[in-house]
């Protein structure tokens, strides 16, 4: 009797998993080949790499916001927190000099491998996390958001302080660390053999999504949902509200910790003045249209958006020509105009986002056939 | 053998200047069911929020099997505003969360249904069992507890047929009809182990044939799980059959204490409530 339940839940799983789990190979055997093929220089690969640092740090967010029912906006925050660890630890000793000009080479006089040093850049941000968490975890939706806000703010303001220059190199840049592109391997004359710079954030990207969809489907993501439908009952039923809230706090926070510094690594340099409140809200607006609550819904947005406000939307930005006639309204800026209606419309009338809360085996299972493969190699 | 589980001393829970819940006494012992009845704002729901840990009483103190579990007295400014009766006589302040006091072994049900909205009927009842896993976060996010999470599974499973619900159990909560949902409250507080119950209006809502099924099946419940039951109701039927004994509050005060029959007859409680309910 007991085991008959279990049988129908790993049915399910069957050839729903199997198939997403072919597509998702498919791409990362796409992402890698194509980028051995194109040129490297393809705005291609710009959007897939930025791309999934976003994903990482949109499911991240999605698992506070969408997953525990936190309405937190302090995600840039912690991956300044991210990518400042990282590059502290990583730039090469040789040239440190170079880097902390104005502050006689900086205090850290070593550099870690780059795993250690992303790991670590994790954990400095769930470190604030915690003791951020400490105090505002209390506050209830508006209040916890503009406190988080507000911690994003004060941190990158201290970031930028001069008296803790030797760390931070001040409001200089942090610069000269490992980045994707010193994964490419080369030979002797420095011509690239194996080009593995979109391979890498693809991995580290994937293998945190998946350690994130791991504690989802665990109890401990039971019971974040729990919270997020009905704190009184979850409490009720024995779930430590205070516990499971910091809980989820501090492992968001710890990846985007780690999407900062990929992100890092991305840019090839960190400034504390690039993680502003409007990077939060990108982060968030992915989340917004992908679906909050469905981590295929922030991992193919943040390809979508990346790729819309990088790539594809770029020609809104020049003025164009169709014959001898010239398109009205096209000029520097006009892009962020179109975004903001997209936006909007999808507010307005989307409000599920593209996937609402399913995810991506759940298109395989019923009717709903939508465009998961396509959408996700963009 | 009738043991003491549940005992409320000298309980007032005060809002600023209001009494909702005023100097409430009472007892419940093993195996029993009571009943707390009362016009609507007696303060029934109030004494429930106090004894789960929802409120921390205002003056006196809470009991769960010889532990105390909530105590205090009027502090701060309530020393001034305080019209309870019995204050000053509880000095130490105890004060649980309702998870530690649903970890001591009381479990509830809610007045307005509070079901987990996105989540299956499945999971709404394995949800509960997540306070006893053994296992620590990064095993159990990590999926390296395979066999205890097998356990809680089968253990669900295994309620869920008990209760009556394993057809609709890949269902989403709130798809379930009314009655459905009632019961699967019911079962989700049964999914954390508790030996005593508390039970708030679980027949609000219900038709006569439903309230009967309900009947029967809180003393089966009762039985095979060997609870200690204590519950809010409207449905005078349901109370009175029921019923080992039952509580009367009126305006936060308790005006009787007896068995169904007692009860029916005290003046007082017809005065304030069943002569109301009768014609």
């Amino acid at each position: 009797m007991t085991i008959a339940g279990k049988t129908p839940k790993t049915k399910k799983l069957d050839r729903a998993t199997l198939i997403s789990i072919f597509i998702i190979a498919l791409v990362y055997v796409l992402a890698f080949v194509l980028e051995q093929v194109m040129p490297a220089t393809s705005m291609l690969f710009t959007v897939l790499k930025k791309g999934a640092t976003y994903a990482l740090v949109a499911v991240s967010m999605n698992l506070l916001n969408g997953f525990t029912g936190l309405f937190s906006l302090g995600q840039a925050g912690f991956m300044l927190i991210g990518a400042y660890t990282y590059a502290i630890f990583t730039i090469p000793v040789a040239q440190r000099m170079n880097v902390y000009q104005y502050y006689n080479g900086g205090l850290v006089q070593f550099s870690l491998p780059v795993i250690l040093a992303l790991v670590l850049a994790g954990l400095f941000a769930a470190l604030f996390a915690f003791l951020i968490g400490l105090p505002v975890l209390r506050l209830k939706s508006d209040y916890l958001a503009i406190a988080t806000l507000g911690f994003a703010e004060i941190i990158r303001a201290i970031f930028q302080w001069d008296k803790i220059g030797v760390l931070t190199n001040g409001s200089n840049l942090l610069r000269l660390f490992p980045t994707f592109a010193d994964f490419n391997v080369r030979d002797a004359n420095g011509t690239v053999l194996v080009y593995w710079s979109t391979f890498v954030p693809f991995v580290i990207a994937g293998v945190c999504i998946a350690l994130i969809m791991l504690l989802i489907n665990s109890s401990y993501g039971r019971a974040f949902k729990a919270i997020r439908d009905d704190e009184t009952a979850a409490e009720a039923m024995g779930i430590n509200l205070a516990r499971h809230k910091m809980i989820a706090f501090c492992v968001s926070s710890f990846f985007a910790g780690v999407g900062g510094a990929m992100l890092a690594m991305y840019a090839n340099s960190v400034q504390a003045k690039s993680f502003t409140t409007a990077m939060t809200y990108e982060i968030l607006l992915i989340v917004v249209i992908g679906g909050i609550g469905s981590v295929t819904g922030s991992v193919l947005s943040s390809f979508l958006f990346v790729a819309s406000s990088e790539w594809w939307l770029r020609f809104l930005d020049q003025e164009q020509m169709i014959g001898a006639w010239k398109v009205p309204l096209l000029r520097n800026g006009f892009r962020l105009v179109v975004f903001s209606v997209i936006i909007m419309a999808v507010v307005l009338f989307f409000r599920q986002g593209i996937m609402g809360t399913r995810e991506l085996p759940d298109l395989f299972r019923k009717r709903h056939k939508l465009a998961g493969k396509g959408a996700r190699k963009a | 053998m009738s043991a003491n589980v549940l005992h409320l001393d000298n309980v007032t829970m005060q809002f600023g200047g209001v009494v909702a819940v005023n100097d409430v006494s009472l007892d419940v012992n093993e195996g029993e069911i009571v009943a707390l009845i009362g016009p609507n704002g007696a303060g029934k729901t109030t004494v429930f929020n106090v004894i789960t840990g929802v409120y921390a009483p205002t003056n006196g103190r809470v009991t769960l099997r010889g532990k105390v579990i909530a105590e205090d007295q009027p502090r701060g400014k309530m020393r001034k505003l305080y019209s309870g009766g019995h204050a000053y006589m509880y000095p130490h302040t105890v004060n649980n969360t309702p998870d530690k006091i649903t970890k001591q072994g009381m479990a509830r049900t809610f007045q307005n249904i509070r079901l987990f909205k996105s989540m299956t009927v499945f999971d709404n009842v394995l949800v509960a069992k997540h306070m006893n896993l053994k296992a620590g976060f990064l095993r159990t996010a990590l999926h390296l507890n395979g066999a205890e999470e097998r356990r809680i599974r089968e253990e669900t499973q295994a309620l869920l047929e008990v209760v009556g619900l394993t057809d609709v159990q890949d269902e989403i909560a709130t798809a379930l009809p009314y009655g459905k949902q009632r019961r699967l409250e019911i079962a989700r507080a049964l999914s954390t182990k508790p030996s005593m119950l508390l039970l708030d209006e679980p027949a609000a809502g219900m038709n006569p044939q439903e309230t009967e099924e309900l009947c029967a099946f809180i003393r089966d419940i009762k039985d095979r799980f060997g609870l200690t039951v204590l519950l809010i109701e409207h449905d005078m039927n349901l109370v009175m059959d029921i019923s080992d004994r039952i509580y009367v509050l009126n305006f936060g005060a308790l005006i009787a204490e007896g068995t169904p029959a007692e009860i029916q007859q005290n003046p007082e409680v017809i005065t304030a409530y069943l002569g109301v309910a009768e014609e």
